[in-house]
């Protein structure tokens, strides 16, 4: 006999965050994360509530959503090719434009092997949960993506985290781990809650003097950062020290999808034993084709790169002179966290900007690091230097309505 | 390693992250007696690895709630 009166309610454990939220809506804010993009005009461009918006909360660096020979790529292959795949990867998911995007990442990289997932969660959760196994240390920085944390837990290895970029508290971990156990050292290219880089010259180095494998997860710094876009660990000089790079197709390539990278001569394997990778169905085939484009078109990006960090730059000395408090002392990628006082303010100043008509992401516990509401941007190459400076005067008149600055 | 050894070398670690100087025995709980949020709980472990050379991972931590099975988990792991 089962008593309903003494059987817990499975939601009670989010009762917590409900009464939460309702008391942030209760002073009739705008729900932060119910937005609705009714029309997207462009890479910086949205309606929303009937508002024409500039987006700066979109990852969409490179602005690829809206090119021509992008869009062209997913027509075209939607009429070849059809809606979906219906099938995994390993059965009847793989088509020719599979091929070809993973061709595209390997040339983007210059490496032997890619391997794409439906997204870039999956890629993380099933690279990680797969190659760490039983016995085995991960050893990661404490602010690590979710979709890294989440491949840790799936997997059977012991997991060992230290804190944010301190190399020498990963020095220690890694000293400390059992001889003959494997090893692998997960990190980041670009922290995306507040926009830091990783120092992964000396990290990696002190990596692979404890024999440790590197994975780094470059989601945040694809296309824009490092001589070729191939991001932090390139342009620290220490791609070729990598053992796995993970990306994602959301962000600089303007679609969905995850990938891994590698020269490892097994790597190949993964594709019969990655569940993450197994068990899904493959990418549509316009969404790859479109992906393969985009890829061979971010291999000669410069002038927009470069345009891109001019935008960053100058959003960035433009929130500093206006007294706001921001996530890094330098612009050291295409986000800008700016931090806000306490969740309230937080999101009452979003409501502000959104009021202005500008998109920002909101983010709070538990995606933020030290408990931190950050007022999160991200810049577009397509961003124009007239849009950058109108960003700056809704800011400081947000700024000024809700009594930050 | 001898318990009442261990017990006395975590007493010293934890003293400074006792903010609240809770008298602690055995059945005291991190997250309930002590009232640690998750950053203090990674401070707390890093002091406590880098007093004992060892490694607590984050699966061993799960299974330790209360200052007793702490000093149970840092003397094994000693041997």
């Amino acid at each position: 006999m089962t008593d309903a009166a003494t059987t817990p309610d499975l939601f009670s454990k989010f009762d917590g965050l409900i009464e939460q939220r309702r008391a942030l809506l209760a002073n009739g804010i705008e729900d932060p994360f119910n937005l609705v993009m009714e029309k997207v005009l462009s890479p910086t461009v949205a309606v929303c509530n009937g508002r024409e918006t500039i987006l700066l909360g979109t990852y969409n660096y490179m602005g690829m959503t809206f090119d021509p020979d992008v869009i062209a790529a997913g027509k075209k292959a939607l009429d070849e090719f059809g809606a979906g795949t219906t099938g995994s990867r390993v059965l009847n998911g793989t088509y020719a434009g599979h091929r070809a995007v993973e061709q595209a990442l390997c040339d983007f990289y210059g490496m032997d092997h890619a391997m794409v997932f439906s997204t870039g969660y999956q890629a993380n959760l099933g690279i990680i949960s797969t190659i760490a196994g039983k016995g085995d240390y991960i050893v990661l920085d404490i602010d690590s993506h979710a979709s890294i944390w989440d491949g840790c837990k799936m997997g059977d290895a012991e997991v060992v985290p230290f804190k944010h970029n301190d190399i020498e508290a990963m020095e220690k971990r890694l000293r400390r781990i059992p001889e003959g156990a494997g090893k692998l050292v997960v990190l980041e290219g670009v922290y995306s809650m507040l926009g830091d880089i990783a120092p992964l010259k000396e990290m990696i180095a002190v990596a692979k003097a404890h024999g440790a494998m590197v994975l780094v997860d470059e989601a945040h710094s694809m296309g824009f950062i490092g001589p070729n876009g191939r991001g932090v660990a390139e342009d620290q000089g220490v791609l070729d020290q990598v053992d796995f790079v993970i990306g994602t197709f959301s962000k600089s390539v303007g679609t969905v999808g995850g990938f891994c990278v590698s020269n490892h001569p097994k790597f190949e394997i993964l594709r019969l034993v990655c569940r993450p990778y197994v068990f899904t169905a493959s990418l549509p085939p316009s969404v790859v084709h479109t992906a393969a484009t985009s890829i061979r078109k971010l291999m000669h990006a410069g002038d927009k790169r470069a345009h891109l960090w001019e935008n960053s730059r100058t959003l960035h000395a433009g929130l500093i002179a206006r007294g706001f408090t921001l996530g890094t002392q330098t612009p050291q990628s295409a986000i800008i966290a700016v931090i806000m006082p306490d969740l309230e303010r937080g999101a009452a100043m979003w409501e502000a900007l959104l009021h202005e008509g500008l998109y920002v992401n909101l983010a709070r516990p538990p995606a933020t690091p030290a408990g931190m509401t950050l007022l999160r941007c991200s810049l577009c190459a397509e961003h124009t230097a007239e849009q950058v400076q109108t960003i700056l005067g809704m800011f400081e008149r947000a700024g000024k309505t809700v009594g930050i600055i | 390693m001898d318990r009442a050894d261990t017990s006395a070398r975590i007493a010293a670690v934890i003293e400074p992250f006792n903010k609240k100087a809770v008298a602690l025995t055995d059945d005291s709980t991190f997250a309930g007696d002590l009232e640690w949020d998750s950053l203090t709980v990674m401070d707390f472990v890093a002091a406590i690895e880098d007093e004992f050379d060892i490694i607590i991972s984050m699966n061993q931590q799960a299974e330790i709630e209360t200052y007793g099975q702490l000093i149970d988990a840092v003397t094994k792991i000693k041997g």
